[in-house]
C-alpha cells in the first residue's frame, strides 16, 4: 500500500511522517520513540492506547495514522514537558493507583480528560469515564482515590 | 531508621505514571525481524502436510518455519517445565485448537500477518477429549508416550508410561478415612467445578531473541529469568552462559509468563535465520498459550454428633488441556491442601493431572489452591446449613490451629488461620442481625477461608554490592510484575545497611549479572529471596566492618562507608560485595502415604466475606460489600500489601461471576476481552482488605508472601452468601445471573429450558 505523508502537532510540536493508510497511531507513535499509548486488547476496549486527539481521548489502537493530518496528538510523556508531574500523575502516585503499570498513562489521560469536562467527579462521573479503561491487576479502589485526589489538588 | 514497614511508593512510580517504564513490548533491537504463528485449526489429528508456498512467495517474507526445521536445528526440539511434552512447532500431531504449527518471519509485522493467512495444513482429524472425567478413561490418549522432565524425583516413576491421559496422581492417606466415614454420624457429598479462565495480562506475551556469534540474548516478558535460560540451554545442548536473559518491568504476569512461553520459538527461530527475531502475541493468541485448570472435585465428609468433622475424602481432577506445563505440580503441591484448613484425623487424597484437547492450563494465581477452596469451602457451608450451626462457628469449632499437624503431617506454624477468620466475622458483625430484604430481591451473606502451601524447595540467590560512597545496588532475579518486589527488597537491603529504601538501586534481571532464583512465582520471592537479600545484606555488613579493620579503623565505631574505602584503597575506589543463597529445608512426601512433616517452609492463610443482593426474577446478584483479609505475616511495606490483597480478590470476582472460556469443537469461541468479560471499574463492590496481626518467624523481619492469598476466598464466600439470601446452591463457576436463575427456577419446580 502506498505511504502517504501526514503532518501533525506532536506533544506540541510540528512533525510530519511519511505511513501507510493501514497503520494505527500506536505504530506512528513509536516511530517519535513514544511508547506511552500501548496497544494490548487491539479492539479499543481496555483504553492501554488512549492519546489525546485535539484534545479529545481516542484509542490509539482504532485510530489510523493518517487520521492524524493536521491534528494536535498529545500523548502521556507530554504531561511532564515542563520537568513536574502533573496534578493526576502525582495523584496516581500518591494513592498507589497501580502495579505493573502497563495501563497507567491511558487511566492518566483519561482521567485529564474527566478532569477538564468534572473538575469536581461524582463516583458516577468517575466510572462513566473510566469505564473504558481496564486494569487487569485490579487496582480500580486506589485509581478512584486518585482521580479524587487530584481533582481535591487542582481546587 | 526504619526502613521495614515504611509505606513508600514503588520505586518505579515516576517511569510508570510518565509511560517511560521499560517493558520488553517497547523494545527493538537493529535488524529485527517480526514472527507471527499459524496455528492449527483441529483439536486433535495428525499432520498430514503443511502448504507454505504461497507465504513463501509474499513480497517482504523472509522465511517460513515448521516443526520439521527447527528439528534439523534441535533433534528434540520438546519443551516443558515437568515433562518435556511440548514441542517448539508442531511435530507429527497437534493436539489443540491454537497451537502454533508455523511460524512466518518479516521486517514488517503486517506482512507477516499476511502471509500467515496464506498458509494452509492438512490434518487427519482424531477424536478428541475435553473433559477431565472423560480423559480418565484411556479412549482419546493425548499422548502416546509421557516424557516427564526428570528434573523432578516424583515424577520419574511415570517415565514412559503408555496408554493413559494422567500425567501425575498423587495420593494422600492420613489415618483411616473410611472407617472413620463409616462410623460416622452425618455424611456429605458433593461435587464442584471450576471452569477455564485465563491471566489475560495486558502486556501480552512478547519475547526476542537476539543472536550473537555463539551465543544467544533472550528479551522477554517472563517470571522466570533462571528456568529459561538453563532451559533453552538445555535444547541446545549449551552451557548456561551462552545464553543470556533479560527482563524489564512486566506488564503483568500472574503465573502466566512462569517457565517457557514464547522463548523457545524465538530462539529456535533467530538461530535458524541468524537475526534477532521478535514475536508479540495478540490479545485473541493469549487464548491459546496458558489457561488456568478447570477441575472437577468430588469431596465427601464424615461428621460426628458435636459437629467435629472426622473424615475427609478428597478426589481432584485437573484438566491440564495438551500439555503438562506445570500442571503436575499443581496436582501435587496444592492436592495434599484439599482437605482445607481443618483440624481432621482421617484424611484421603486423589489428585490426578489430565491431558486433554484444550489450550494447555499452567499456574494462575494460586496455584491451583482457589479451585480448591471454591469445593471445600461450599462443602463446609453446606454442612454447617445441613446440621443448623453457624458457619462460621461450625469453622471454628474443626479449625486447623498452630501445633496440629495438617493432612500431610507437618505441623502448622505462623498460620494465622483463626485470626483471618475472626477478622472477617467481626468486619461483618456476623452476630448482629441481618437485613435479609423482601420480596424479589433478597439478601445473604457468607464468608470462606482458604491456605496455602509454598512451592519448596526453592532456591534463591542474591547479590548486594556496596560502592565506595557508600551507595548501594541489589542484584536479584525476583521479577517485578507490578508486585512491588523491587520496592520491598530495597526495603529490607535499607533496613540492614541502615540506608534510605529509594537510595538502593535494584538491577533489573538479566542472567549475565543477576543470579540464580528458581522463579517469581506462588508468592515465594518475598520469603525466599526476601531472606537471600536480607542475608546478603548482613554479608555485605560484615565485610564492610573487616574492611575497616584490615584498613586498620579502630573497631566499636561505625565508620561512613567512604571513610573505609578511602583508607584502604587511598581514594573512592573499591566495592564491597554481600552475597547470600538461601533455601529452605525440605522432605519429599512418602510416595505410598503422601506424608511429610515437612512439606513448607510457610503457609500463605486468605479468606473473604461476601454480602449480596440476589434479585430473584433475573438471577442477577450484586455483591454489596466484599471483605478480605489474610496473613502476610508483619508487611515489609503495608500499602504495598494491601493492593496486593485489594488485586487478587478483584481478580478472582471475575473468575467468579463471568470469565469463562467457551469451548465449540474445540475452538475457543470468545478469545477476546469483548466476549470474554473481565472486571472494569463498574464492577467493583464496597471493599474492605485487612492484614491481620502476625509475624512469620522464619521470614525476612516477619514477612510472607502474599500476591495469591487474596483469591482463596472470594469464589465461595460469594456462592455462601447467595445460598444464604435464596436457599440455592451454585456448584460450578462462574456464577453468571443464568446460572442463579436457574437454580431458582428448578427449585420452584419451574426449570427452564436448555440451551
Amino acid at each position: 500500500m502506498s505511504a502517504r505523508t501526514i503532518n501533525f502537532t506532536l506533544n506540541g510540536e510540528a512533525v510530519s511522517a511519511t505511513i501507510e493508510p493501514h497503520r494505527n497511531l500506536v505504530e506512528l507513535l513509536q516511530r517519535f520513540d513514544l511508547f506511552g499509548a500501548r496497544e494490548s486488547c487491539g479492539q479499543g476496549l481496555c483504553g492501554c492506547c488512549t492519546v489525546l486527539v485535539d484534545g479529545k481521548a481516542v484509542s490509539g489502537c482504532l485510530y489510523f495514522a493518517v487520521w492524524a493530518d493536521g491534528k494536535s496528538i498529545t500523548t502521556v510523556e507530554h504531561l511532564d514537558a515542563d520537568g513536574s508531574l502533573s496534578n493526576v500523575q502525582q495523584a496516581f502516585i500518591a494513592a498507589g493507583a497501580f502495579q505493573c503499570g502497563f495501563c497507567t498513562p491511558g487511566f492518566v489521560m483519561m482521567t485529564h480528560q474527566l478532569l477538564k469536562a468534572h473538575p469536581d467527579p461524582s463516583d458516577d462521573d468517575i466510572r462513566h469515564y473510566l469505564n473504558g479503561n481496564l486494569c487487569r491487576c485490579a487496582a480500580y479502589p486506589e485509581i478512584i482515590d486518585a482521580v479524587k485526589r487530584a481533582a481535591k489538588a487542582a481546587t | 531508621m526504619n526502613q521495614v514497614g515504611r509505606e513508600i511508593p514503588r520505586l518505579e512510580v515516576r517511569a510508570k505514571v510518565t509511560g517511560r517504564a521499560d517493558y520488553t513490548h517497547n523494545l527493538r533491537v537493529p535488524g529485527m525481524l517480526y514472527g507471527k504463528v499459524f496455528r492449527s485449526t483441529v483439536p486433535h489429528g495428525r499432520i498430514k502436510s503443511i502448504d507454505t508456498q504461497a507465504a513463501k512467495e509474499l513480497p517482504g517474507v523472509y522465511r517460513v518455519v515448521t516443526g520439521e526445521d527447527i528439528r534439523k536445528l534441535i533433534p528434540e526440539p520438546y519443551y516443558g517445565p515437568a515433562f518435556h511434552d511440548q514441542p517448539i512447532l508442531a511435530l507429527d500431531k497437534v493436539r489443540y485448537v491454537g497451537e502454533p504449527v508455523a511460524a512466518v518471519l518479516a521486517s514488517d509485522p503486517h506482512v507477516a500477518e499476511q502471509a500467515v493467512q496464506l498458509i494452509s495444513a492438512e490434518y487427519e482429524e482424531m477424536p478428541a477429549v475435553y473433559d477431565e472425567i472423560e480423559a480418565m478413561e484411556p479412549e482419546v490418549l493425548v499422548h502416546e508416550v509421557l516424557k516427564p522432565a526428570g528434573t523432578f524425583a516424583d515424577l520419574k516413576h511415570i517415565q514412559g508410561r503408555k496408554g493413559t491421559n494422567v500425567a501425575l496422581d498423587y495420593h494422600l492417606r492420613r489415618g483411616d478415612a473410611d472407617k472413620a466415614m463409616a462410623g460416622a454420624d452425618h455424611v456429605f457429598e458433593h461435587t464442584f467445578k471450576t471452569q477455564q479462565c485465563l491471566h489475560l495480562p495486558f502486556e501480552t506475551f512478547v519475547a526476542i531473541a537476539e543472536p550473537d556469534d555463539d551465543r544467544l540474548t533472550i528479551h522477554t516478558s517472563n517470571q522466570t529469568p533462571s528456568f529459561v535460560r538453563i532451559e533453552i540451554a538445555r535444547l541446545f545442548g549449551w552451557p548456561e552462559n551462552r545464553v543470556r536473559v533479560r527482563i524489564p518491568y512486566l506488564g503483568g504476569g500472574f503465573g502466566a509468563k512462569v517457565y517457557v512461553k514464547l522463548e523457545a520459538l524465538v530462539a529456535a527461530l533467530a538461530m535458524l535465520v541468524r537475526r534477532p527475531v521478535k514475536i508479540v502475541l495478540t490479545m485473541e493468541e493469549q487464548f491459546y498459550m496458558i489457561t488456568k485448570h478447570p477441575t472437577t472435585f468430588r469431596i465427601k465428609s464424615g461428621v460426628d454428633k458435636n459437629g467435629r468433622v472426622v473424615a475427609r475424602t478428597c478426589q481432584v481432577y485437573w484438566n491440564g488441556g495438551a500439555y503438562a506445563d506445570i500442571g503436575p505440580r499443581v496436582t501435587q503441591k496444592s492436592g495434599f491442601t484439599a482437605a482445607g484448613p481443618y483440624d481432621i484425623d482421617n484424611i484421603t487424597i486423589g489428585s490426578y493431572a489430565l491431558y486433554t484437547n484444550r489450550t494447555p492450563a499452567g499456574a494462575l494465581r494460586g496455584f491451583g489452591v482457589p479451585q480448591l477452596v471454591w469445593a471445600y469451602e461450599s462443602h463446609t457451608d453446606l454442612i454447617a446449613r445441613e446440621l443448623g450451626i453457624d458457619p462460621v462457628e461450625f469453622r471454628r469449632k474443626n479449625l486447623l490451629r498452630d501445633g496440629r499437624p495438617q493432612a500431610s503431617g507437618t505441623v502448622l506454624q505462623d498460620a494465622a488461620i483463626a485470626e483471618v477468620l475472626d477478622a472477617l466475622a467481626a468486619r461483618m458483625e456476623w452476630n448482629k442481625p441481618f437485613d435479609r430484604g423482601s420480596g424479589t430481591v433478597r439478601r445473604g451473606r457468607g464468608i470462606a477461608i482458604g491456605f496455602k502451601a509454598s512451592i519448596s524447595p526453592t532456591t534463591s540467590v542474591a547479590i548486594v554490592n556496596v560502592s565506595a560512597d557508600g551507595s548501594v545496588y541489589l542484584y536479584k532475579s525476583t521479577v517485578d510484575m507490578g508486585q512491588g518486589s523491587d520496592t520491598a527488597f530495597a526495603q529490607i537491603v535499607a533496613e540492614v545497611l541502615d540506608v534510605k529504601a529509594e537510595s538502593v538501586r535494584v538491577v533489573a534481571p538479566d542472567t549475565d549479572v543477576t543470579p540464580y532464583d528458581m522463579g517469581t512465582l506462588g508468592s515465594r520471592s518475598l520469603y525466599h529471596m526476601g531472606n537471600a537479600v536480607r542475608l546478603a545484606a548482613e554479608d555485605a555488613r560484615a565485610k564492610l566492618r573487616a574492611l575497616a579493620t584490615e584498613a586498620g579503623l579502630p573497631e566499636g565505631t561505625n565508620y561512613p562507608p567512604l571513610e573505609i574505602f578511602k583508607k584502604r584503597f587511598g581514594m573512592q575506589a573499591g566495592n564491597v560485595v554481600g552475597t547470600a543463597s538461601f533455601v529452605p529445608s525440605y522432605k519429599s512426601p512418602d510416595p505410598q502415604t503422601g506424608l511429610s512433616d515437612n512439606v513448607t517452609p510457610f503457609w500463605m492463610v486468605g479468606g473473604a466475606g461476601a454480602e449480596v443482593e440476589v434479585d430473584t426474577e433475573t438471577g442477577h446478584v450484586r455483591i454489596l460489600r466484599l471483605i478480605n483479609a489474610a496473613d502476610c505475616g508483619k508487611p515489609i511495606n503495608p500499602a504495598v500489601a494491601r493492593t496486593q490483597l485489594s488485586g487478587a480478590s478483584i481478580m478472582q470476582l471475575g473468575f467468579t461471576l463471568s470469565e469463562a472460556m467457551h469451548l465449540d469443537g474445540g475452538q475457543v469461541t470468545n478469545a477476546s476481552l469483548a466476549d470474554y468479560k473481565i472486571p472494569g471499574i463498574g464492577d467493583i463492590p464496597p471493599m474492605e482488605n485487612e492484614l491481620v496481626a502476625a509475624e512469620q518467624h522464619s521470614g525476612p523481619f516477619g514477612a510472607k508472601g502474599l500476591g495469591e492469598s487474596g483469591t482463596f476466598g472470594v469464589s465461595p464466600a460469594i456462592a455462601n452468601a447467595i445460598h444464604d439470601a435464596v436457599g440455592v446452591r451454585i456448584t460450578e463457576l462462574p456464577i453468571t445471573a443464568e446460572a442463579v436463575l436457574r437454580a431458582l427456577r428448578a427449585k420452584v419446580g419451574r426449570p427452564l429450558e436448555d440451551e
